[in-house]
């Protein structure tokens, strides 16, 4: 939408737009009179992911599995402890103040909830002003003439400017948040479950809007969500998360074809199917998700997994690799049916 | 559907609850809103009946009608009858509604957390369900919370009996949750979205273990959720629900495999699915939920219909007074009855 943007160098096809290298983020747990450190909470550990112009990567974990403070990460809302965020090949994690002003431009976020990301006291005018306000469009009949043109992109109609939030339903409210995001013609858009909050057939409509809008701006998106199945439908790669880290990334058709790692077989076998009488076997998994604070040692999943482990092999730590072209899975005794074979 | 018609042929199924024309209504700032509008179904015993619908169609209101647990003194029953056990629960006294509750209907609410005292142990709370229906001591209650919680696949629990909820997991939670709803044998629990609020891997956990323990008991299960993979993965008998009242009924394989009303179409065909094309476009229902203060008497799906004559039908004045009555289309199967939410009535 906005044409006077010359610090967006089209990157070169094997330049990747954002890259992720050896991400960490830890949390202190505080406790005691002191208020001293008493532990790390590893909400990411050690996550290296790239993304390509125009691609839509989706990131799928349970709560608590550290993909939102991922999404955060990327978009600077968080300081990541250790690793690197390159954006266009400029690493964004060292740069402060005005030198980090474009990057915010060029990678916006979409919430949750509708509701708890707009500000209830202004009007969807003022909400789609304000970024374009401060990056730089000074005339006010400018502001108001892209607003109007942004609502249109976004399926809402041009009276909605004096409107507030509240006067519209949830889907029209993540359009709106939509509309905010894309405003200042961002290349990444970091989407933070943006439908889960949504009823069944507003939901569609919303990731329809988002496949028309990332055709038509060559947008990337990084799509947050725990349903498997939305993000099958809407993403190019898959990066499977579990207690910080990514256990499996491979494009959409390999990891749903040929999944390697076995909490990825648990999660696809556990969405449940609206076909009446289907014939599946569904992986149980045992427990809980251990907590991210004392992660058991070794192999973070390997309690919770059906496939028998020594004791010995269970304290080593799994190891990352790329078992064919693009598809990575961490390959651990207790993770991998066919261990021998990718040892 | 050739099994489907044996099964029908057979003796008269036995009824555990049948709820007759209910409607409840709220007193709103802005005037009363009927948010359950002449709801009829009825529950077989031992079966499970999904109550599936968007926010706002009436599901979770018919629910707290049957138990009575209705917002107060906002939220009445304005008419209709719940019937269960050969009593009309909509006119038992308050004592009497006591005892069923907790006693022949159990409750799972979506969210563990805020359906437990977070200043109690488990085992009391669990006790205090066994003490308030049953004639037995508090020592007797204690034992007996042990052996739910056993039931449920709590691991250790004479240890986690003592614990208190802060101390459990959002799936073992729901565990304690659904021990207690179970604690006094039902005949009927009714599951408000019970999965909802949980991770897919706990919510196969949790499905199978009220499958299992529904196989072993016997009770009938209404499940309410929007999520139509857990009816379908759930469910023997469906209702849809939209805008307060009832737009199709029947068996899972009449509503998941010949949908009839062209809102019960339309809400199949949005979910994304495992076998769909990546990156195509899905369908779409054209425009929003209706809000509760502005309905018409007429088909309320109608604003949202993709037939040619929807936008003709709402500029008569039956849409404002005239109700369409529900049609049985096969034996069992109901669907609205106004040619422009029904799907056979679509040209094609």
């Amino acid at each position: 939408m906005i044409s006077d943007n010359n610090s967006n160098n089209t990157p070169s096809a094997s330049e990747p737009l954002l890259e992720i290298k050896g991400l960490k983020k830890y949390f202190p747990v505080k406790g005691g009179v002191m208020l001293r450190t008493k532990a790390q909470l590893k909400a990411v550990d050690d996550v290296s992911l790239a993304i390509q112009p125009g691609e839509t990567l989706g990131l799928v974990g349970e709560s608590g599995c550290g993909k939102s403070t991922l999404g955060k990460c990327v978009c600077r809302l968080y300081d990541p402890t250790a690793g690197d965020i390159y954006f266009k090949g400029t690493a964004i994690t060292e740069l402060k103040g005005k030198a980090l002003k474009p990057f915010r431009r060029d990678i916006q976020m979409i919430f949750q909830d509708p509701v708890e990301s707009l500000n209830s006291r202004h009007s969807v005018g003022n909400i789609l002003e304000e970024p374009l306000l401060i990056h730089g469009v000074k005339s006010s009949g400018e502001r108001r003439k892209r607003v109007a043109k942004i609502l249109d992109t976004v399926g809402l109609s041009k009276d909605s400017v004096d409107r507030f939030p509240f006067e519209f339903s949830g889907g029209q409210r993540q359009r709106i948040g939509i509309a905010r995001a894309i405003s200042l013609n961002p290349q990444l858009v970091v989407c933070d479950e943006p439908v889960s909050a949504l009823d069944v057939s507003v939901q569609s409509q919303i990731l329809n809007l988002m496949m028309d809008l990332q055709k038509e701006f060559n947008l990337s998106y990084l799509f947050i969500a725990h349903d498997l199945a939305v993000v099958k439908h809407i993403s190019d790669r898959i990066a499977i998360m579990y207690l910080g880290k990514i256990v499996e990334l491979g494009s959409t058709d390999e990891i749903f074809q040929n999944p390697l790692h076995a909490y990825t077989k648990a999660l696809i076998s556990a969405i449940p199917v609206p076909e009446p009488h289907a014939k599946r076997e569904h992986i149980i998994l045992q427990g809980d998700v251990p907590s991210p604070i004392d992660p058991p040692p070794g192999c973070a999943f390997a309690k919770r997994s059906w496939i028998p482990c020594s004791e010995e092999d269970l304290k080593k730590p799994g190891e990352f690799k790329e078992v064919s072209p693009g598809h990575w899975v961490e390959v651990h005794p207790a993770t991998i049916e066919d261990y021998a074979k990718y040892a | 559907m050739h099994q489907n018609l044996l099964r029908r042929d057979q003796a008269l199924p036995e009824l555990l609850l049948e709820v007759k024309d209910l409607q409840t209504a709220f007193d709103t700032d802005a005037g009363q809103v009927t948010a359950v509008d002449g709801v009829s179904f009825t529950v077989e015993k031992g079966k499970t009946l999904g109550l599936v619908g968007e926010s706002g169609c009436g599901k979770s209101v018919t629910a707290l009608s049957i138990i009575r647990l209705l917002p107060q003194p906002m939220g009445k029953i304005l008419g209709g009858q719940v019937l269960f056990g050969g009593k009309d629960l909509t006119t038992v006294c308050d004592e009497e509604m006591h005892k069923t509750r907790g006693g022949q209907i159990g409750m799972i609410f979506q969210e563990p957390l805020t359906a437990l005292n977070p200043v109690h142990r488990i085992g009391k709370q669990i006790s205090e369900v066994f003490l308030l229906h049953k004639d037995i001591s508090k020592k007797e209650a204690w034992d007996r919370s042990i052996d739910i919680l056993t039931k449920v696949g709590i691991p250790s629990p004479e240890i986690r009996v003592s614990e208190y909820p802060h101390q459990l997991s959002g799936g073992m939670r729901q565990r304690v949750v659904i021990a207690m709803a179970l604690a006094c044998k039902p005949s009927l629990v009714i599951a408000d979205e019970p999965t909802t609020a949980l991770d897919v891997t706990i919510q196969a956990q949790i499905l199978k273990l009220m499958k299992d323990l529904q196989a072993e008991m016997g009770m009938s299960i209404i499940m309410i959720t929007h999520d139509l993979g857990v009816i379908a993965e759930t469910c023997d008998d469906v209702v849809v629900m939209y805008a307060g009242r009832v737009a199709e009924k029947g068996s899972v394989e009449d509503i998941f495999h010949r949908p009839s009303h062209l809102y019960t179409k339309g809400l199949l065909n949005s979910i994304p699915r495992m076998e769909n094309e990546r990156k195509t476009r899905l369908e779409t229902i054209d425009g929003y939920v209706p809000g509760l203060l502005e309905l018409p008497v007429g088909a309320r799906f109608a604003p949202r219909s993709p037939h040619p004559d929807a936008a003709s039908y709402m500029a008569t004045a039956a849409y404002q007074s005239e109700r369409p009555g529900l049609v049985e289309i096969e034996p069992g199967h109901w669907v609205e009855d106004h040619p422009v939410v029904r799907v056979d009535q679509m040209p094609s």
